[in-house]
């Protein structure tokens, strides 16, 4: 019973920051400022929930708790597909001014990635899943260092761009894109909710989960596809995040006693909804726009990470 | 019965098990004995699915284990490892309910829950059936994982090694427990050994295996003799009779 009381507490907070976030000093302006408050809440609900899911479930998968889907590269890939955008064909060129373009460039090109590298590891057999995380390690470096090389060539005012996708913004997202990211993500997160005993499954390594009749290499395998989708569409929505999920998927742990997926996906999707209207309000009230909230993220999310590495390495 | 035909698994071109055939009987238990590196827990491991093997089949009360689906399969073979590492804080009870996944995918129902409870109690594990598995002893928790694979209740029940860093004391109350699986719930056990003695003591037929083969394969009483052991071991060990055991005084041979 704790558990439910949990999230339901966790749940009138992420309602109570959502609603502080649009109506607080609105002076009445419904027509204006309420819309446009709407589109941002909207994207930081669905980037909370695509990566608060993704990372439980990327975790489980790989039986370890301090990493994130951004270890295959996913993020790199993105950052490299701004970058030969800007580089070859400009700053001013339509993939980098249309949005929509953009976005379906991007997750395309993530998706596309995802299903190669999958397709190319899983060919011969099972093979170790550790050996899918390093290929994805050496190829998310050789992303970066690409990406690196060409920004450095780059004329300073181009790079202004990039840097700008560099990090996490919710300032300005697009109205359309949101509301169709956030259908695909919730019709998929839905439609995965039933897997949620089999994940629980999974938790217990790979032998009790086949010994309990788990498909375990098909069920790996969607459930690789799905974080990969969800972490591009977020991605291409608001820039690399992916980082965001190693906190609250962690938090969750800490918080709930259940080993459930059930609860424990849901208690790190509300504790997202509840950091990133929080934090963004913090940044637009407090910082008055001074700092990004990916900067405020990564700074926390580096903290706690840290202590993090030190508990584990502690237990050992 | 369960019918191990050909069965083969290479590593690059090394062959680790090589065409074995073995029959396992029902309501019997069934030691695999062998030198380390024979093959026993790779056998196993194909037989229970945990892994591929290359060549051979496995039949199950006549129908192909590869042809089931891997959720009808679960309901009639269980297997336990040696190692079970786990990423997740689950209480006994949590763990234990975990064998009834096969049947009801997640939704307990009151017959799960009493099927749960029995298991617990099986076990002797019902006053610290929501203590968490780290807080317990190794003995404990090797309990625990037998208490869920009997509530996985599938006529076969598949052990690797299930004695491994345990002292006499529960060593002894685990092969108890596995007998009287047998002989009271008419459960069919195979056991991977490395201490001939509970072999020789507990088991209604013994497999021996070396470099990947089937060396031996016969009733208990067959197979604990000096000359069947100097094949399988290389060793000259001396058997004593004391009472109805037959106990292999191995260690100054």
């Amino acid at each position: 019973m704790r558990d439910t009381s949990k999230l339901l507490v966790l749940t009138i907070l992420a309602l109570s920051f959502s609603g502080i976030y649009l109506f607080h000093d609105l002076n009445g302006s419904f027509d204006y400022a309420l819309p446009r408050r709407g589109v941002k809440v909207a994207a930081m609900v669905l980037t909370a929930v695509a990566i608060a899911y993704a990372t439980v479930v990327f975790q489980t998968i790989t039986h370890n708790r301090i990493l994130t889907p951004g270890i295959m590269g996913m993020d790199a890939l993105y950052m490299l597909l701004q970058t030969i955008l800007v580089f070859f064909l400009g700053s001013t060129h339509i993939t980098i001014i249309n949005k929509q373009l953009n976005f379906a460039l991007s997750t395309a090109a993530m998706v596309v990635f995802a299903l190669l590298f999958y397709r190319f590891l899983f060919k011969k057999g099972s093979r170790p899943i550790y050996f899918l995380l390093l290929v994805g390690i050496i190829l998310g470096t050789f992303f970066g260092s690409i990406s690196t090389f060409l920004q450095v060539l780059i004329d300073p005012n181009e790079f202004q761009i990039i840097q700008d996708r560099m990090f996490a913004s919710f300032n300005n997202v697009n109205e359309e894109l949101v509301w169709t990211s956030f259908a695909v993500t919730g019709v998929l997160i839905l439609a995965a909710w039933r897997q949620n005993p089999y994940l629980d499954v999974l938790s217990l390594g790979r032998d009790t989960s086949i010994n309990l009749g788990v498909d375990y290499d098909s069920i790996v395998r969607r459930m690789l596809i799905l974080v990969a989708v969800l972490i591009a569409v977020a991605t291409a929505l608001v820039g690399p995040i992916t980082f965001f999920g190693l906190i609250v998927a962690n938090l969750a742990y800490q918080f709930f006693s259940s080993y459930k997926h059930s609860v424990v996906i849901a208690g790190s999707a509300l504790i997202s909804i509840v950091a990133l209207t929080g934090g963004q309000w913090v940044v637009e009230r407090i910082f008055t726009f001074s700092t990004t909230l990916s900067v405020i993220i990564n700074f926390i999310g580096g903290i706690y990470f840290i202590y993090l590495l030190l508990k584990e390495s502690r237990n050992a | 019965m369960i019918q191990v035909r050909e069965l083969s698994k290479f590593y690059g071109k090394k062959s680790v098990v090589e065409k074995v055939s073995v029959d396992i009987r029902r309501g019997q238990i069934t030691s695999f004995i062998g030198p380390n590196g024979a093959g026993k827990s790779t056998l196993l491991s194909m037989v229970s699915r945990l892994i591929d093997a290359d060549t051979g089949s496995v039949l199950v009360d006549q129908s192909d284990a590869k042809k089931m689906k891997s959720g009808d399969f679960s309901k009639r073979v269980s297997i336990l490892k040696q190692s079970n590492y786990m990423n997740v804080r689950l209480t006994v009870r949590e763990l234990v309910a975990f064998g009834r996944f096969p049947h009801s995918k997640g939704r307990l129902t009151a017959e799960d829950e009493e099927m749960i409870t029995r298991s617990i109690n099986y076990m002797n594990l019902s006053d610290m059936e929501d203590r968490y598995l780290d807080e317990l002893s190794g003995g404990q928790r090797q309990r625990a994982f037998v208490a869920m694979v009997i509530a996985q209740d599938t006529d076969y029940i598949l052990l690797d090694e299930p004695l491994n860093n345990l002292d006499m004391k529960h060593s002894v109350q685990i092969m108890k427990i596995l007998r009287r699986l047998v002989d009271e719930l008419g459960k069919t056990v195979v056991i991977v050994l490395h201490d001939i003695n509970f072999a020789s003591v507990y088991s209604d037929r013994i497999v021996a295996l070396k470099d990947g083969r089937v060396v031996r394969d016969g009733p208990t009483h067959e197979i604990i003799q000096s000359e069947a052991l100097k094949e399988i071991y290389d060793m000259d060990i001396p058997i004593q009779q004391m009472d109805n055991c037959r106990i292999c005084v191995y260690f100054n041979s």
